[in-house]
């Protein structure tokens, strides 16, 4: 009966997409059920991390049909912790969409396919079948593809024709990939195919198929070399997509790469994490890099998913206890703080009039509060502690160091200093500098924005803080992560 | 019988990607296309090609073709078919806001909004 539970997080924001349709020009309204459903949905996926935390995973068999033959739901520690920030971000995203889209955005159906991102995300966190993923990242892409277009501006359309391009490619690469690892294996259950895998002792040819598995989901997740059409398709569309793309799709990538290579391809990993290990390098520095690049502030932080991606995989790679944990601890981390400064710089980009850092100068003048928020994330971002980056960032490192790449751990080290480098460009010439006269403050759009922000920001202040809190808990889910046979006993009962 | 439809696969997976590369619009749509019907085929195959057998596991009968396969390609053709289509008339406002079909023409510069 409490299995039912699972599946929850995935129906509540699917029915209340569709209700959404019906008044989607009643605007008031709306707007109002979309903040309470969200709220409840809230709610009720922190009731099931609870009860998750407190009885053990629960694994929903949907029609009844027992495990290797049905779709499985599996919501344990890691995807319920995950489908909980996702939750939070939608809080502030619901917020804040009212204020920064204009109504005849808000009215062409904003809210329908906001949710329906949230269901396709929260069901590609809890799926335990690898078609069931493939089909939940189609559900979260077809979303992402109208919200990225919403408002069709010309500069719009043109990128996203190429998001929509890339990712139909990757996902054919997926299907395919799925069907090489159903001839081998004989099955598309994730719990299954790990059985089977330990059975034969991931031969080369499962290699490949991982690796394969690996080239999907890093093109999704934007890792080295596959990163290259991330940035531009991000900052086109409002600033609050761009928050929920920035903070929720790469991520889903990530995930997928933590879940795979934890559970499935676990018995090369001389040859699958140590690759990991020189991507995630790479990562770092080329992020980096295009971070430092530009001048526009929307680019800059959007360039700042990359070395992020490029953190949570020096963790997956080092492949011990403290890297996942401290992978799972800074991808909950960088989702809220990648929300906040997308909302951010949206912000700051339609108050200033311009997101050429060139043309900005003395923003604090008029904006103080919006000014110290900024200098707070920017804080957050590059993990000074004691905010949640620093705690993230040590766990990952500290997991490295055990592996004995001190050569990786050191070029993480330097590309988190220019990091914060890039994003205190913003601060130093946006915010400082003499008072633009010329700006006239509109502070009743600030204020609007403030709240969701704060909101954000508030909770990457908690996880910094209160690390003592949720550490604990962290821990756990490493070490979980690290026996994949409880995850296979939890969903096959043996 | 599995070989044949491995090489045609592989046929429809090099002419897509060569379309992919293309510079004209319509052309890179095409491949994908080409490219998520290769991929069907594939799948097909992977379960193993069997005729005269009936999807079903039953006791009576010993002969059976696996359903899996046709479950996992009739979803994806359905998604398939719809990016697809969301893809076409994509392409189609694109070129016309943008006056062009040309890739290369689209590319952008850092600070247009």
């Amino acid at each position: 009966m409490m299995s039912n539970l699972a599946v929850l997080p995935i129906l509540i924001p699917l029915i209340a997409g569709i209700i959404a349709i019906f008044f989607h020009k009643k605007l008031p309204i709306v707007r109002v059920f979309s903040q309470v459903l969200t709220i409840i949905n809230a709610g009720v996926v922190g009731y099931i991390l609870w009860y998750v935390y407190q009885n053990g995973t629960i694994v929903l068999e949907s029609g009844d049909w027992t495990a290797p033959y049905g779709i499985v739901l599996v919501a344990d520690m890691l995807s319920m912790t995950l489908v909980m920030t996702t939750n939070i971000i939608a809080i502030a995203a619901v917020f804040f969409a009212p204020k920064s889209l204009n109504e005849q955005q808000e009215a062409f159906y904003f809210y329908t396919f906001y949710f329906l991102l949230i269901a396709g995300v929260s069901g590609a966190f809890m799926t335990g079948d690898l078609f069931n993923l493939f089909v939940f990242f189609e559900v979260l892409l077809m979303a992402s593809y109208a919200l990225i277009v919403l408002g069709g501006g010309k500069v719009q359309l043109r990128e996203s024709l190429k998001y929509v391009l890339i990712n139909l490619f990757s996902s054919m690469l997926f299907v395919t990939t799925i069907a090489f690892l159903y001839s081998v294996v004989g099955t598309v259950n994730m719990a299954q195919i790990a059985q089977r895998v330990q059975e034969v002792d991931q031969t080369g040819i499962l290699t490949t198929i991982g690796i394969l598995l690996f080239f999907v989901f890093g093109t999704k997740a934007a890792l080295f070399p596959l990163y290259y059409w991330l940035p531009r398709p991000y900052i086109v569309p409002n600033p609050v997509v761009s928050a929920l793309f920035g903070a929720l799709l790469t991520k889903v990538g990530i995930y997928s790469i933590i879940r795979v290579f934890s559970l499935i391809f676990v018995h090369e990993p001389g040859v699958t994490h140590q690759l990991f290990l020189w991507i995630a390098a790479l990562t770092l520095i080329f992020g980096v890099i295009g971070a430092l690049s530009t001048n526009n502030i929307k680019l800059i932080v959007a360039y700042n998913i990359i070395p992020a991606v490029g953190f949570m995989m020096l963790g997956i790679g080092a492949f011990n206890s403290t890297g996942m944990s401290g992978a799972v601890y800074y991808l909950v981390h960088d989702m809220i703080i990648k929300a906040a400064l997308f909302l951010l710089v949206g912000a700051v980009s339609y108050l200033a009039g311009t997101s050429d850092l060139r043309k900005m100068r003395g923003l604090i003048h008029h904006y103080p509060l919006f000014g110290w928020l900024f200098f707070l994330s920017a804080f957050v971002l590059a993990g000074i502690p004691p905010f949640s980056g620093f705690i993230g960032k040590l766990l990952l490192i500290q997991g490295a160091m055990e592996t004995g790449e001190v050569t990786i751990a050191m070029i993480s080290l330097l590309s988190s200093l220019l990091i914060l480098l890039s994003v205190m460009r913003i601060f130093v010439r946006g915010f400082w500098g003499e008072k633009d006269e010329s700006i006239q403050p509109n502070s009743k759009a600030a204020r609007g924005f403030i709240a969701p922000i704060v909101f954000l920001l508030f909770f990457s202040v908690v996880l910094g803080v209160g690390a003592e809190w949720f550490y604990p808990g962290a821990d756990a889910i490493g070490e979980y992560l690290m026996n994949p046979q409880d995850y296979i006993e939890s969903v096959l009962k043996e | 019988m599995e070989i044949i439809m491995s090489v045609l696969a592989g046929i429809l997976f090099t002419t897509g990607i060569y379309n992919l590369l293309q510079k004209q619009m319509l052309r890179i749509i095409i491949g994908t296309a080409l490219i998520s019907h290769g991929a069907h085929l594939f799948i097909l195959t992977m379960g193993k090609l069997k005729r005269g057998a009936p999807p079903i596991l039953d006791d009576a009968i010993s002969e059976y073709a696996d359903p899996l396969p046709q479950a996992l390609i009739l979803t994806s053709i359905v998604i398939s078919f719809g990016v697809t289509s969301l893809l076409l008339v994509l392409a189609y406002r694109a070129s016309k806001e943008n006056g062009t079909d040309n890739m290369e023409k689209l590319r952008g510069s850092e600070n247009d909004e």
